[in-house]
């Protein structure tokens, strides 16, 4: 009977350990699905009309997105400019001159920020700067991406500054540098690489954001110039694209989708690679 | 004292403003400040936001909001229910899929993997959760649709239909959209998150304790599953509520794969709808003023969901990682 249960337990083990190997390889798995069925359908659909063309009128096959490509530029431009000097600064202060309880309160709200829904965010931005101007812009679209930046560039600016050693401070007020001096000349440079990853990968969760820009930057399938018309961003094309009923369409929406996966996972990977080889502010 | 250099630099002009800076630790001090702060006003204006601009449906409906079942733009009558229940069903299904295929994975990364191989999976599964929303949805629509409806969806009814209780949620036409097939896709979203954490946890549970448990004639796996994962279970709840306020407030993915329909079905293959798909869908169109105030009112439950669950998540995880897995 002891035997019995010596065996049973022990192909417990063997089963049980598998699974959670099958579990992990299936997880990795979905990722080179998802990889491989974009890279072969979008991959069919991408020409060179689609880095060039305006969409054609609904019916017309052909056409491209050149127009998406300028506007998911042009929001994320204006999300940087937004969100990137108050995240950059907040992180300044949450490493550098923080209290206890206030810099609690503040990380507390930056978490809260990071967590909500981005479609609620669209909603905040919406009644910031739809409502009062009365019509969709770009602006308000940058608006809504910008506070989405701050909470992960607030994040990441702090880690990276606390990872730069003390003695570094210590070594520049030693020679009499003045706080906010050492931290402007020798702490911020010894981060850099570590701060603008952050930034990027900040820009990159956000350049695939659909639904806060569905109703702030809305789309158009026009240029649109200047900052204060709706303007057509790649999400918020391959969303369109992808619940139209014309076969087309969804050909395009595969293409845009490898494109915006493509500059997602290279910002990943990218910063990645670069914080391994210790250019983040780690090393030392 | 703080607040002197601040008001002589608006007057001061650039000279000045340059020579004060230069022996200015407090203006430094105060300018990061102000943008931290900055950070708490945002926070603050966007509860306000939705709050006030929620006021008219909050003013007419009140409570009665969560617990109709009528949207009904046109007579101006608007009832939550549908949605609530969509975003709840669909949360539930994929935490049923998502919890244990995550927790499994996170225990080989964590115990069974080499270092390299489990530092190179985690990579990945981290990527996996950079995908953005609108190419879950859009593979959604394009394999997993087709596939619920020709194969997985039929081979459940088949088989699950036939069971007493369960068979209830697996009955009914079956049109590939619908609450099961946006819990799959949620699940998949939400599975990188569980994984990260919970490998976290579990790699701060002390070497010690898996040591003991096996020199007491454990297996491996009894010593993983009776001692290192209840030891690191405060924490791995922590990651459950992550992905579960996360899969309440994703939008894009579920709206393409759930159907868009405000009802409430039992059966899993029915189409519904969830909070942040009626928004997603219905906002720009909204016309009257009071469609629009439900919509933010929507939005408002939607927030409030997930500031609970965050709040929670990051009291359980912050709970393991320096109250008990201190390194010894």
């Amino acid at each position: 009977m002891n035997r019995v249960a010596l065996i049973w337990r022990k192909s417990l083990n063997v089963v049980m350990l598998t699974l959670t190997g099958v579990a992990a390889f299936g997880v990795v798995a979905v990722l080179f699905l998802i990889l491989g069925y974009l890279v072969w359908n979008g991959g069919k659909s991408l020409n060179f009309d689609f880095f060039t063309k305006l969409p054609k009128p609904v019916g017309e096959t052909g056409g491209g997105m050149a127009n998406a490509i300028l506007g998911s530029l042009k929001l994320l431009f204006l999300a940087a400019l937004m969100g990137v000097p108050v995240g950059l600064m907040a992180g300044v202060y949450l490493a550098e001159f923080g209290g206890k309880t206030f810099s609690y309160i503040i990380r507390y709200t930056t978490d809260l920020l990071n967590g909500v829904p981005s479609i609620v965010i669209g909603i905040f931005a919406y009644s910031l700067a739809v409502l009062p101007f009365k019509h969709f812009s770009t602006m308000a679209g940058g608006v809504a991406l910008g506070i989405m930046v701050i909470p992960i560039t607030v994040r990441s600016t702090e880690e990276f500054l606390r990872a730069v050693p003390g003695s570094l401070r210590e070594g520049a007020m030693a020679l009499g540098a003045s706080k906010w001096r050492t931290i402007a000349t020798v702490v911020l440079p010894a981060a850099k690489g570590g701060i603008i990853t952050g930034v990027l990968l900040a820009l990159a969760r956000v350049a695939g954001e659909t639904a806060p820009l569905l109703f702030t930057a809305f789309s158009n399938r026009f240029w649109s110039p200047g900052w204060g018309q709706p303007i057509a961003s790649l999400p918020v094309m391959i969303y369109t694209y992808a619940i139209a009923p014309y076969d087309d369409w969804h050909r395009q929406a595969w293409a845009a989708g490898l494109i915006l996966l493509a500059l997602v996972l290279v910002a990943n990977i990218g910063t990645r690679v670069v914080l391994s080889r210790g250019g983040g502010g780690r090393s030392a | 004292m703080e607040h002197a250099p601040l008001r002589r630099l608006d007057g001061g002009g650039p000279r000045a403003f340059l020579h004060r800076l230069r022996h200015g630790d407090e203006v430094a001090h105060l300018l990061t400040l102000t943008f931290a702060a900055g950070i708490l006003l945002l926070t603050s204006m966007l509860v306000y936001e939705l709050w006030v601009n929620s006021h008219l449906s909050r003013a007419k409906f009140g409570w009665m909001f969560f617990w109709t079942t009528t949207w009904d733009p046109i007579f101006d009558n608007f009832g939550a229910a549908p949605f609530i229940y969509g975003t709840l069903v669909t949360s539930v299904v994929s935490l049923l899929i998502a919890v244990p295929l995550g927790l499994a994975a996170a225990i080989f990364l964590s115990e069974l993997a080499p270092r390299r191989m489990s530092d190179t999976i985690s990579f990945l599964i981290d990527l996996l959760a950079a995908v953005p929303s609108v190419i879950y949805g859009l593979l959604g629509i394009f394999i997993v649709v087709p596939l619920m409806r020709t194969t997985v969806g039929p081979a459940l009814i088949g088989s699950l239909g036939h069971v007493p209780v369960l068979g209830r949620f697996f009955k009914g036409p079956n049109y590939g959209v619908g609450f099961l097939t946006a819990g799959v896709v949620l699940a998949i979203m939400v599975v990188p998150f569980i994984i990260s954490v919970s490998r976290e946890v579990l790699l701060t549970v002390p070497r010690e304790q898996r040591e003991a448990a096996l020199a007491l004639g454990a297996t491996r796996w009894e010593a993983t599953w009776k001692v290192v994962v209840p030891w690191a279970r405060t924490g791995i709840l922590g990651s459950v509520f992550l992905a579960l306020a996360r899969a309440l407030g994703e939008t894009m993915a579920v709206t393409m794969v759930i159907g868009n329909d405000p009802k409430i079905s039992a059966s899993l293959f029915a189409p519904g709808y969830t909070i942040a798909s009626v928004i997603a869908n219905e906002f720009t169109e909204a016309t009257g003023d009071l469609y629009l105030s439900a919509l933010i009112e929507l939005g408002l439950v939607l927030f409030l969901m997930t500031f609970i669950l965050n709040g929670l998540a990051r009291l359980l995880i912050v709970a393991t990682e320096r109250g008990r897995g201190s390194p010894s």
